[in-house]
């Protein structure tokens, strides 16, 4: 199991992280319910906010008196920073029920995003469920050449779609946006199947052409980044171009607290975003 | 570095006695603050004894560790050593040399630690106990920060503000040692492991009485502590790793051990001046050397001689983790004694007013079933799978994360394995199943 | 270190309900919240106690928003009243090992009630809890020997004044047997301070940090040297829940299991260190049998001593 292009091992001196350990007030400035559990929060600093982030970045996430979570960043732009949370236990929960005016902790940025998308070839981004939210800003960064851009989204039921209201934005700036569920309702008229069925509909440039080789971003459960990587390569996309972001538990968010080791990496340090080939080698065993 | 005129004048004798240190350099003579003028000894036994920090090599003879004690208590400093407590050798403070562990020993094995009669009076004539120094330099329990809400609807968070305590280290085994840089690597980025590390004055001993548990060699991290000391892949390079180091020399019969002190950083230089000491005579430096040397060949056991990290990225799906699982507890144990294991969890707390919120930074261990709960359940749930993360990760993967082998060789995990489970045993086992492959 | 200040909108303040229930059990446990003394001021200010016969006679019609439920089930009347409590609790808690394990008077699990013979021994199942009513109907048309009913009642004499109103089932089973539970604290007693911090966590919405982890963890965090490996001593702490913070080991003497089995516990790999500490197959089927006996981990480790070696 060897894992490539990990960053070499940093050697840390001193206190470059500060006051990394304290979260740094936020106050909720804008709350949209996504779905009947998930919910889009836009955050702006109280006093001085956290640094820049990177798509594909994530921030520890405080409730006063119920605890901290890793939460990925959807978006935001100058010091505001937006989260969207599902409600699964009681923090994302607590999270999701902060009113407008309310105030969360948040500490970070953390962790190595998304890669910047090569400087041609097409770009496919495919989503899971609440994995939108992490692509969202390389949906948005994507829409500036939107030509090369295909959306591929996938969600249990159509009341589990996320950023909905966007979807036509994208479409209207040039982008391919395909929406799929498991299950249909009533109301649903699209497409249903699991998200990789999608990618018949987008053309893929075959290896050996003259086209610049695609990109991939992938995030959603482990399984359908799993079947996605494959699903992506099958079609023609390098497995060192695929990338997908991993979950693990975190506690610190700065490889202090050795809950998020998967194998030879810290997810923390070294992910969430990983390629797809190192993800396929260490999610190959079980209970690593 | 040296005086030219002493140096010249000692040139003709290997083991010269002088004194250097780095801010004091030709100050021989007059060391110490405005006392009598001691005659500091160096130990020139080679020319290239000049150290990466540019602190020479100088060795004394002490014949009381009391003084040591007393003048780093007088620097503000919290001393901490082995002392003889519930049939065992623990880490506590102690405030004279007195209530150091005279005449104990102890004997080891597989799930079993006794507390035994030495025939002379060392203090430091024992092998690792059930506590490291990580104790002192990552607590078990740690507030990281307290927060408030106001009658009027304001928030404070508050980092801690105390001063780290300052503490001195007496007896710090070369593995131990080596355990401490590992960590260095690893929690250097903590605030608060870093405050109290560098605050701390360490006095590593090289360890002459390795147990059957002990297995530093094949780790590359003992017995003598000079090599640990100097490991030119150390980091952070800029901290002291050691301060002084003492050989402890002692024989039945003889009222108090003989220690031949080496300075190993500037502070430890300053430190060991103002100590009553007399030159290290040759034979008695021969003879600590002898000891760790000796040291050396008598270690209970040993690591397999191979890659351990591919050897372990291999058997990741090896039937001998079924094999380790039936025997293990998963009591955590191992992780808990080990001088290297840094794992904690937080817990965020209220009061019961739901006003004061805390957030406290607690050791955890890999063993523990929760460790990796992601919403709807852990990933490692079998034993099995939580074995295999302890080993693989201290053994292998503790490589590709931090640049270095986890493993300092210390025995502590097999000696403190309830169930005597023997990490040298289980990774032999794995390595002759991966080359039957 | 660092002050930030920032507005923060108080939640609205509305004094929760607690109430304290009691089946079979010693009242240890509810004594426990009394024993709270520097905090009882606080949490009465904090929370409204509408049912604490041990401390209040005044009770107040629930719903309740927390139940803390100490004692075991061991009668027709206690099984239907755990039912009345669950329905009238958002948030159902049992403390102590009667509560969360039988206690130990699920000793009589072992045991035929009316006979007092040991028998082969016996756990609480779903099934067993269904068809007790039908095996006490059984019991009282007479279906045992003249011989076993004289001992039964004669025992029965010695300790109570008016036999013939006892009415108890054959098990002692916990609470989370016949009703959903939604947090359990172990222990016998349980631990005040793990009390506190169960109530606050349920105050604030915090999901309570109940360990999974060892005794043995404990034991390292407050630097208590391993009794087990140190002075050969028989200890329990490694397949016992956390919780207590270790207070035996703390008093030089072994764990004796009294949070019951922690989850995943390898009692199976504990029982050669055991033997090999000096105790017998007698001695580990006794250590077992306190009062975690009718979980199953236990009842199996007790039961295993007398297994042949395989």
């Amino acid at each position: 199991m060897n894992v490539d292009r990990l960053p070499a091992t940093r050697v840390r001196l001193l206190d470059p992280y500060g006051q990394a350990m304290i979260p740094v007030p936020y106050r909720v400035v804008h709350r949209h319910e996504e779905t009947a559990d998930t919910v889009t929060v836009r955050l702006e600093p109280v006093g001085d906010g956290l640094d820049a982030w990177a798509p594909g970045q994530f921030t520890m996430v405080y409730a006063f008196g119920v605890g901290e979570i890793p939460i990925s960043i959807s978006g935001g732009s100058g010091p505001v920073i937006q989260h969207t949370v599902r409600a699964v236990g009681a923090v994302s929960r607590a999270i999701c029920d902060a009113p407008v005016g309310s105030i969360l902790g948040l500490r970070g940025p953390f962790g190595r995003g998304w890669p910047d998308r090569p400087p041609e070839g097409d770009v496919i981004v495919l989503a899971g469920g609440i994995g939108l939210a992490p692509l969202r800003p390389v949906i948005l960064a994507g829409l500036r050449e939107p030509g090369r851009l295909s959306v591929l989204i996938g969600a249990r039921t159509p009341a589990d779609l996320i950023f909905t209201a966007e979807y036509d934005q994208w479409r209207a700036a040039g982008a391919r946006v395909l929406v799929t569920v498991d299950r249909a309702d009533a109301t649903w008229t699209g497409h249903v199947g699991v998200v990789t069925t999608l990618l018949s509909q987008v053309p893929v440039a075959p290896s050996g052409t003259t086209r610049p080789a695609p990109t991939g971003y992938i995030c959603g459960p482990e399984i359908m980044m799993r079947l996605g990587a494959d699903a992506l390569v099958a079609a023609g996309v390098p497995p060192h171009r695929i990338w997908v972001s991993l979950e693990r538990t975190m506690h610190c968010g700065i490889a202090l607290c050795g809950h998020c080791q998967l194998g030879p990496i810290l997810v923390c340090r070294d992910g969430p975003v990983v390629d797809a080939g190192n993800a396929a080698r260490l999610l190959q065993h079980r209970e690593l | 570095m040296i005086p030219s005129d002493t140096a010249q004048g000692l040139a003709h004798r290997p083991w010269a006695v002088f004194f250097v240190c780095p801010d004091r350099r030709g100050s021989e003579g007059s060391i110490g603050r405005g006392r009598p003028a001691l005659r500091i000894a160096l130990v020139i036994d080679d020319a290239d004894r000049d150290r990466p920090n540019g602190v020479k090599i100088m060795s004394a003879l002490l014949r009381s560790l009391e003084p040591l004690v007393t003048t780093l208590r007088a620097e503000g400093c919290t001393v901490v050593g082995p002392r003889e407590r519930d049939g065992a050798i623990v880490l506590d403070a102690i405030d004279s040399a007195a209530q150091l562990p005279s005449g104990w020993g102890v004997q080891t094995g597989p799930g079993v630690y006794r507390l035994r009669r030495r025939a002379d009076r060392a203090v430091f004539g024992h092998s690792a106990g059930p506590q490291a120094w990580k104790r002192f330099l990552h607590p078990p329990r740690e507030r990281l920060w307290s927060a408030d809400r106001g009658v009027d609807g304001t928030l404070t968070i508050t980092g801690p503000d105390e001063e780290p305590p300052r503490y001195a280290f007496l007896g710090v085994r070369a593995c131990d040692l080596r355990a401490i840089a590992i960590q260095d690597r690893v929690l250097g980025a903590s605030p608060s492991y870093a405050a109290r590390r560098r605050a701390a004055f360490l006095v590593a001993v090289n360890c002459t009485e390795p147990s059957a548990t002990c297995f530093c060699v094949s780790a590359g991290a003992g017995p003598d502590v000079e090599a640990v000391e100097t490991r030119p892949d150390r980091a952070p390079a800029d901290w002291a790793l050691a301060d002084l180091a003492l050989t402890e020399l002692a024989e039945p019969g003889d009222a108090e051990p003989l220690y031949v002190a080496t300075a190993l950083s500037p502070a430890g230089g300053r430190i060991l001046a103002r100590l009553p000491q007399t030159p290290a005579p040759p034979d008695v430096v021969a003879a600590a050397r002898a000891a760790v040397g000796a040291a050396t060949d008598h270690m209970g056991r040993s690591l397999p001689d191979v890659d351990l990290r591919e050897m372990l990225a291999a058997s990741l799906d090896s039937p001998h983790w079924a094999d380790v699982a039936a025997r293990c507890l998963t009591c955590a144990n191992c992780t808990m004694v080990c001088p290297t294991c840094f794992c904690t969890s937080v817990t965020d707390t209220t009061d019961l007013s739901g006003d004061h919120a805390e957030r406290w930074q607690t050791w955890a261990s890999c063993f523990e079933v929760d460790f990796s709960y992601l919403h709807g359940g852990s990933v490692r749930t079998s034993a099995r799978s939580r074995y295999r993360q302890w080993l693989t990760h201290k053994l292998g993967t503790w490589r590709d994360q931090f640049g270095e082998s986890g493993c300092v060789g210390c025995g502590r995990c097999i000696a403190w394995c309830p169930a005597g489970i023997d990490i040298t045993a289980e990774v032999r086992a794995l390595t002759s199943q991966g080359a039957e492959r | 270190m660092s002050g930030s200040v920032a507005a923060v909108a108080k939640p609205s303040v509305v004094r929760p309900s607690l109430a304290v229930w009691k089946f079979a059990s010693c009242d240890g446990c509810q004594l426990t919240l009394l024993d709270c003394e520097d905090e009882l001021l606080a949490l009465a200010e904090t929370v409204h106690i509408a049912y604490f016969l041990e401390a209040t006679s005044t009770v107040v019609d629930g719903p309740y928003d927390v139940s803390l439920v100490e004692g075991s089930i061991t009668t027709e009347e206690d099984r239907e009243r755990i039912v009345r409590v669950r329905e009238q609790s958002r948030i159902l808690v049992t403390v102590g090992a009667c509560a969360t394990a039988g206690g130990i008077q699920a000793l009589r699990n072992l045991a035929d009630i009316e006979e007092f013979r040991p028998r082969a021994p016996r756990i609480w199942t779903e099934e067993r809890a269904r068809n007790e009513r039908a095996t006490r109907e059984d019991r009282a048309s007479g279906a045992r020997g003249p011989c076993e009913r004289t001992r039964a009642q004669e025992f029965l004499r010695v300790v109570y004044a008016r036999p013939e109103y006892v009415s108890a089932l054959g098990t002692s089973t916990p609470i989370s047997a016949h009703v959903r539970v939604d947090y359990e604290l172990r222990g016998c007693p349980i631990d005040r301070r793990q009390l506190l911090d169960l109530l606050s966590a349920l105050l604030a919405g915090r999901r309570p940090a109940i360990p999974a982890y060892s005794v043995c963890e404990e034991c390292k965090l407050r630097g208590t040297t391993c009794v087990l490996v140190a002075r050969g001593a028989p200890c329990l702490g490694p397949v016992t829940q956390a919780g207590c913070g270790a207070i035996c080991p703390v008093y030089d003497r072994g764990c004796f299991g009294c949070f019951g089995p922690m989850p995943g516990a390898n009692t199976a790999a504990l029982e050669p260190v055991l033997l090999a500490r000096g105790m017998t197959d007698v001695d580990i089927e006794r250590v077992y049998r306190t009062f975690n006996a009718a979980t199953s981990t236990f009842d199996t480790a007790a039961g295993r001593s007398h297994e042949p070696p395989q």
